[in-house]
């Protein structure tokens, strides 16, 4: 049993070289997990700025709108106006799958637009040569829908992307063209373009059309993005269920699908952080409410469903639901006890995403490994504490800019679906999520957009048996001998979710923390060298 | 089923609308550029997308640790101005992670709002958050000019305006600039070098740094490149050899100027023609006999070149990249007499097509050659639906084209994601040009043998 010093003392050692005024600053988003008797979590100060020079995690605006929502979409043009990087670094770099339905089918996710502007475009504005492009757009492809991206500098020239949109969506009249304004200084983080997305879509493309899909009990999946398969998975489970998955927001999926996403008769939010805009959205317009789920996790999948099923009170959903579970668990439990006999008491730290920090402590705990540490990149303190913190966070500056629509009920379309006190009787939960820290042990580490420094000595001082963040991270994590795993991209495996997806997981990671490879970086001849010669010695 | 369905054979001119480019934006260059600095972290000054951008693709590209900071940009910075977050950034940089030197570079941001890098690390200086001995130097790289080309070509400008120092003295060393080319080309570069016994100074070079080896401990500045002490005793080196026009003639220039040392620049020594001119370069300047070895190893390439020319003979050759690399090929797959028809670079670059021209010496009459605003991979995806071709060159985007025309398919340029090979063994010189014939033969004799009738199906080629 390894022993680590404690937690307060680790978290003062994550700041020791800091300047001190970084070292204020961080100290509020380094923190210990410390329940009092209500369970009550401390504080966080999460989704604030990162410090200039301190290498952080996190990327811009323009990656959580593009990159993260839109970018799972098959049929829609997605244009990003700006200079060519922006739309380079985005192109087929997030593993988002998609099965167009035939040959002719649309699917642009394996193209790159832009309008790669120039310095005269700068000077003179690029509104003139954004039309141009959206019209040679529609020419050449005759697309359903082209989104518009604005970078960062579109906005300081002040092209009027929306105008624009707006004029070429009633010139065509047949391709619904809008816009979204995530250029990169927005915001502190990916999260202020998932708030813009969020917006764009519900202002401009959820309620286009109200004709439901056939089925019994339509749902919606909120939050989940099909990276390495995970909503093919999930599609699966939804249709052996007996299920019709409306829309999912957005693997997987079509502009067809938003158009009629406010149909179901349940949100099911996966991703909190990037899509509980929408789900209060479309709530308050065609009350259809949510809860949150996770599909992270063979107990948590199981828990999952069993929620939906019991919010339809439906006897025989209930029935197939439990027949699923049964089925599933059978291998997942097989496989699981195999795994931990070479897993278990292994050590996991997570810092990474929005939600994903959270939901893939439940896969670890499955196979028995514990998590010491964990912290997200760009949540909220909602997604750390729980939503039951909403009415006491401050907006800052920088959340100020993000716009908050103001949404009523449809006069015609409002349907209230189920009432929270309805929902109560029923037993499941009402715009919920306990958020992080409430899951996490006593005393552990909690740590908000961990930088590069932080990262390093976490580390050193825990020699952790894997770590999980992205592909910045990785290759330094592995120089010290240490697997990391990446949870953005899955390290182009996967897929995890579901009772499947877990499999996959717990194989995957046997696979990662039992390498031989590690115990081969030291050659031959330094394996003999004066530490554990010392060692020997010492002990005799 | 295609990848790339909505590509057709029939041509629609385009004028403001890039699809699938052939290159990508100028930060990205200068940081690859200022990785090839020892001991330095280079910072972005910008929104820190770019930042999270440019050291993903470059990791995914090398499998390596890519270190780089960012100014972290928000809508106030954005309004006001960036001066505080460059500041803070400087000694946030030099406290916790102790570089050599920060080589900053600008973006489309920070260039659009007009942010004065001299005066915001001059203010730097004066405040005292630069310690004593350490360097920052800076570079403009406005996204909206150019490629990442010109990034890399702009650092590398700024790595001698600003650590070069003129000198009355003239060493029995000369400067070697190797253009935007692999670590393992670097390496090997630096062993010719030596095999020739010519003393160099070779700026930038990330070999030992961007294929460092596991040890089992982390170092933030691995062993490799330059250090701020050979860059400043450029200025006394004798002579300057640039290799790549587009990449690297500018800072041979901005060498000649600052500190009066002659250059000349040559196209990089990729293929037999254009190592033939390196060696023969280095010869002369040198003042130095070709070792036999160097020539052994000029006969082991044309010894393959012979051997296996029926499977190059009149193959039609697509390929795309950056100028530099895109030339010395062309000369290279002209002396293979195979067929580079259709050659593509996004990045703008005015003496390219006479390059090639050069290049090619009349060996390709109908080829097709485009650079700048929409010169993109959709462009010449729609050439190969009108004719297509018998191979691919160029990076992993182009591997959703070779699986839907069913070409072979030779990686080489960047960003490559989905193979390693390129950071640790080189296609420049003599030992390059083998590997380049080796991953070609494999790549259009396995598919040969997928392909070939089964009583045709060969068991010798």
């Amino acid at each position: 049993m390894k022993t680590y010093p404690t937690t307060e003392a680790v978290r003062d050692e994550l700041v020791k070289s800091y300047p001190a005024k970084v070292a204020k600053k961080r100290l509020g988003q380094i923190v210990v997990n410390k329940k009092d008797e209500a369970g009550l979590v401390p504080e966080i100060k999460a989704n604030s700025r990162s410090i200039p020079g301190i290498i952080s995690q996190r990327g811009c605006c323009y990656a959580g709108c593009k990159g993260v929502v839109l970018g799972p979409t098959r049929d829609i043009i997605n244009l990003v106006h700006g200079p060519i990087g922006c739309s380079f670094y985005a192109w087929l770099t997030r593993r988002n799958q998609t099965r167009p339905e035939g040959s002719e089918s649309e699917n642009y996710m394996t193209y790159c637009f832009s309008t790669d502007i120039k310095d005269e475009n700068i000077v003179f504005g690029g509104e003139k040569k954004l039309r141009k492009a959206i019209q040679e757009a529609y020419d050449l492809f005759h697309p359903k829908a082209i989104g518009v991206f604005a970078t960062c500098p579109v906005g300081l020239i002040g092209d009027d992307i929306h105008t624009v949109a707006r004029e070429m969506k009633e010139k065509f009249g047949d391709c619904n063209v809008f816009g979204f304004s995530c250029e990169g200084y927005k915001g502190v983080s990916q999260s202020a373009g998932h708030h813009i997305a969020n917006n764009q879509l519900f202002k401009h493309v959820i309620g286009l059309n109200d004709q439901p899909p056939e089925g019994k009990f339509k749902v919606t999946l909120l939050g989940e993005y099909n990276i390495g398969g995970d909503s093919f998975i999930l599609e699966e489970i939804f249709e052996k269920c007996g299920m019709t998955l409306v829309a999912t927001l957005s693997g997987n999926s079509t502009i067809a699908q938003f158009e009629r996403a406010h149909t179901a008769d349940l949100n099911c939010v996966m991703c909190h952080r990037s899509i509980n805009y929408i789900a209060d959205m479309i709530e308050k317009k065609y009350g259809v409410p949510w809860f949150k789920v996770n599909f992270i996790g063979a107990k948590a999948t199981a828990k999952s469903l069993r929620k939906i099923a019991d919010y339809f009170e439906d006897a025989g959903l209930k029935e197939k639901v439990e027949k699923l579970i049964a089925e599933e668990m059978a291998e997942v439990e097989k496989v699981a006890a195999d795994v931990r006999t070479r897993c278990e008491g292994k050590t996991a730290m997570l810092f990474v995403g929005g939600s994903r920090a959270h939901h893939y402590q439940e896969l670890f705990a499955e196979i028995g490994m514990k998590t010491l540490a964990a912290g997200y990149e760009f949540a909220h303190r909602d997604d750390y504490e729980g939503r039951n913190v909403l009415p006491k966070i401050k907006v800052d500056a920088d959340s100020r800019n993000i716009e908050e629509l103001d949404v009523k009920a449809d006069p015609v379309k409002f349907r209230q679906r189920a009432t929270p006190e309805e929902m109560t009787s029923r037993g499941v939960p009402h715009r919920d999520y306990d958020g992080m820290m409430p899951e996490m042990e006593n005393n552990a580490l909690v740590v908000d957009d961990i930088s590069e420094h932080e990262t390093e000595e976490l580390l050193r001082i825990y020699k952790p048996d894997i770590f999980c963040a992205g592909i910045k991270e990785k290759y330094g994590i592995q120089k010290n001998g240490i697997p990391c795993k990446q949870l953005h991209n899955y390290d182009y495996g996967g897929p995890y979710a579901g009772f499947k997806g877990a499999i996959n997981f717990y194989l995957e990671i046997d696979r990662m923390v039992n390498a031989s490879v590690w115990k081969m970086i030291s050659p031959p001849w330094r394996k003999n060298d004066m530490p554990e010669l010392e060692a020997d010695y010492v002990k005799t | 089923m295609a990848l790339l369905r909505h590509t057709k054979a029939n041509m629609t001119e385009r004028e403001a609308l890039t699809i699938n480019p052939a290159k990508t934006c100028q930060p990205i260059g200068a940081m690859y550029a200022a990785l090839g600095i020892h001991g330095c972290l280079p910072h972005s000054h910008g929104s820190q997308g770019c930042c999270s951008y440019h050291r993903s693709t470059l990791t995914r590209h090398y499998k390596e640790p890519v270190m780089a900071s960012t100014s972290a940009f928000t809508e106030g910075s954005a309004v006001f101005g960036g001066q505080a977050n460059l500041l803070q950034a400087i000694e946030t940089i030099f406290t916790t992670y102790d570089p050599e030197i920060i080589a900053v570079h600008t973006t489309c941001l920070s260039e659009t709002i007009g942010d004065d890098l001299v005066q915001i690390i001059g203010k730097a200086k004066e405040e005292g958050k630069i310690p004593k001995g350490k360097r920052v130097i800076h570079a403009s790289t406005p996204s909206y000019v150019g490629s990442h080309v010109t990034g890399f070509s702009n650092m590398v400008k700024a790595m001698v305006k600003l650590l070069a120092e003129p000198s009355d003295i003239r060493l029995r060393k000369i400067n070697l600039i190797p253009g935007w080319v692999e670590p393992s080309d670097m390496r090997e570069i630096k062993r010719i070098l030596g095999v020739m016994k010519i003393d160099a100074t070779m700026f930038p070079d990330t070999s030992g740094i961007l294929d460092s080896p596991q040890s089992g401990k982390f170092e933030m500045f691995p062993e490799g490149g330059v250090t701020v002490a050979q860059m400043a005793k450029t200025g006394a080196n004798c002579y300057t050899l640039a290799l790549g026009p587009t990449t690297s003639l500018s800072a041979a220039q901005e060498l000649e100027s600052k500190c009066k040392i002659p250059s000349e620049t040559i196209e990089i020594p990729i293929g037999l023609g254009a190592t033939d001119t390196f060696v023969e370069t280095l010869r002369r300047i040198g003042m130095v006999e070709i070792p036999k070895t160097i020539e052994e190893e000029r006969g082991r390439l044309v010894d393959v070149m012979s051997d296996m020319h029926q499977y190059f003979y009149q193959k039609r050759v697509a390929l795309w990249g950056d100028p530099d690399q895109l030339v010395s090929l062309t000369g290279f797959l002209c002396d293979l007499d195979m067929k580079p028809v259709y050659i593509v670079t996004g990045t703008p670059d005015p003496t390219f097509e006479a390059r090639i021209a050069q290049a090619m010496k009349g060996r390709v009459p109908n080829a097709k050659v485009r650079q700048g605003p929409c010169s993109d991979m959709f462009l010449m995806h729609q050439w190969i639906k009108e004719e297509p071709v018998d191979l691919l060159i160029g990076n992993t985007y182009g591997k959703y084209i070779a699986r839907d025309e069913n070409t072979p398919f030779v990686r080489h340029g960047f960003p490559i994601l989905d193979r390693i090979g390129h950071s640790y063994f080189p296609s420049v010189g003599y030992v390059g040009g083998l590997r380049l014939l080796e991953k070609m033969l494999d790549a259009m004799l396995d598919n040969k043998d997928r392909t070939s009738l089964e009583e045709s199906f060969e068991l010798v080629l």
